[in-house]
């Protein structure tokens, strides 16, 4: 009995701790954002690395969403004869919530990856110690520019999705099956309000900092050689993604 | 003894444990402005926990360390940071930025704390390279550098911002004998031109006696024994001969 207290107290202890580490680092990386020198070359590499290399899994993410989404939709709505609301329904569920989820998702899994990867390779051959030895904040050198990167670049991703998916309800609506496009426009139009895409993108701003947050705290403290940074990359991805989901719902919980 | 007798270093009782394994159990080690001071032991014994407590990668459970008289172990990041402007450290890898050219990697800390502009970093790093042996390598990248060269581009990062201290980690760890001892050479060459106080550790050593003032022997988290190099080999410490011979047999526990 009391090993199975033991071993609830440890990991709650360790959750504890961790929870209070990524609390920290995040307070760092505020506080450095805002502390010269500023750098732009880095901010802006890694603005290339994160959103434009990102765009093609965007793209095609909220594409396919878009277009079933408004299959399904078609198909549930023909029940009752409300055929005309699929516009609707995929601009709302695309905006509001399935560009950024999903844009979230795709993009941890691709770019969180790399991340926990680069900086726990640099923790395990001492690369970050040597930052440390030439005077250098590691934080602020390597842990801010991909911060903001992310940040910036997690809302504009977004923009592209919710487009490209709204392009593909309209595609398989009015294409395949047939929807007046006149009406199907005008649905889309008549009932999206921008408070509808402003929460969208607020969401992939906190996504970003999320996602940056874990994938960088998990590389930073990577123990234990090539298997470390192997488990860091893991954690990085699978954490930065229950954390979006969690956090999902409470922002639009809080919200709207 | 090159220099004079001022104390440049000044590591006091250091205590550091990692999560009940207390490792260095009371350090003292002094070395003089201008010295070559080598710590020697076996893997395990903390050589490398305490190179990291005197450059402040670590910090110590408690104990001292002084730098020009100055207590770092309470310093904060910022004043830390300050007092590493005195230090190059040359890492058992090399720890090279993967991402950046050998150029800016040994440019890294003018680029970071100068003014200067690409063109004289460049220049710098250069000088800097042809000091270590190297030249016509700026351009590449560290993946494209064998082991005693990444080495040597390491010490010229360490070099870069002409510091007053040079920590070496093990410098020959996983080199040929002949690179080993172009690297030894490179050593003695530092402390001769740029006049530096230095730590090394190792447990070469043939690196040792040919780089050392004085040998200090770290043994079960303390230094048992240190002198120049001639009394390190005379000793009479049991411990010492069984290293320094590289004897299985002895009083030292093997793990």
């Amino acid at each position: 009995m009391n090993s199975v207290f033991g071993y609830i107290g440890s990991h709650f202890m360790r959750f504890l701790q961790e929870s209070g580490r990524i609390t920290m680092l995040f307070g760092q990386t505020i506080v450095f954002i805002f502390r010269p020198p500023f750098d732009v070359r880095e901010p802006l590499s890694q603005m290339e690395e994160i959103g434009v290399r990102s765009i093609p899994v965007v793209v095609i993410t909220a594409a396919f969403t878009g277009m079933v989404l408004a299959l399904q939709s078609f198909t549930g709505f023909r029940r009752f004869n409300a055929e005309t609301l699929v516009g609707t329904v995929v601009a709302l569920s695309v905006t509001r919530e399935l560009g950024p989820v999903l844009t979230g998702l795709m993009v941890s899994g691709r770019v969180g990856s790399a991340m926990a990867a680069e900086l726990g390779t640099m923790r395990v051959t001492e690369q970050i110690d040597a930052l440390h030895t030439l005077a250098t904040n590691p934080v602020k050198y390597l842990i801010v520019p991909r911060f903001l990167a992310s940040l910036i670049m997690f809302p504009i991703l977004v923009v592209f999705a919710d487009i490209i998916g709204i392009m593909g309800g309209y595609f398989v609506s009015v294409k395949i099956l047939g929807t007046n496009p006149t009406i199907y426009i005008r649905r889309t139009w008549d009932y999206l309000e921008l408070n509808d895409i402003y929460s969208g993108l607020l969401k992939a701003c906190v996504f970003g900092m999320i996602m940056a947050t874990i994938s960088c705290y998990q590389g930073f403290y990577t123990e234990g050689g090539a298997e470390g940074v192997g488990r860091a990359t893991t954690r990085a991805v699978v954490l930065s993604s229950l954390l979006i989901l969690i956090s999902n719902y409470f922002i639009t919980a809080l919200l709207f | 003894m090159v220099g004079d007798t001022s104390v440049k270093i000044e590591v006091v009782d250091l205590h550091k444990s990692f999560g009940g394994k207390h490792v260095l159990t009371g350090v003292n080690l002094e070395v003089r402005n201008g010295e070559s001071m080598v710590v020697i032991g076996g893997s395990g014994v903390g050589k490398s926990v305490l190179i990291k407590c005197i450059i402040g990668l670590l910090r110590p459970d408690s104990g001292g360390i002084r730098v020009d008289g100055q207590e770092i172990t309470s310093l904060n990041e910022k004043s830390l940071n300050e007092i590493r402007k005195k230090f190059g450290m040359l890492f058992q890898a090399g720890a090279l930025f993967d991402s950046l050219p050998v150029w800016e990697n040994v440019g890294f800390g003018l680029k970071q704390h100068t003014s200067l502009r690409d063109e004289e970093i460049k220049a710098i790093a250069i000088e800097k390279l042809r000091l270590v042996g190297l030249s016509h390598v700026e351009a590449l990248m560290p993946s494209e550098l064998s082991g005693g060269m990444r080495k040597r581009v390491s010490l010229a990062r360490a070099i870069a911002m002409e510091p007053e201290i040079l920590l070496y980690d093990e410098p020959t760890t996983g080199l040929d004998p002949i690179m080993a001892d172009v690297i030894n050479e490179l050593i003695v060459q530092m402390r001769k031109k740029l006049r530096v106080t230095s730590i090394a550790i190792t447990h070469d050593m043939v690196s040792a006696y040919k780089i050392a003032d004085r040998i200090a022997m770290l043994y079960e988290g303390k230094i048992i024994e240190i002198g120049t190099p001639q009394q390190n080999r005379e000793s009479s410490n049991a411990i010492v001969q069984q290293f320094i011979q590289g004897r299985a047999e002895g009083p030292i526990k093997v793990r």
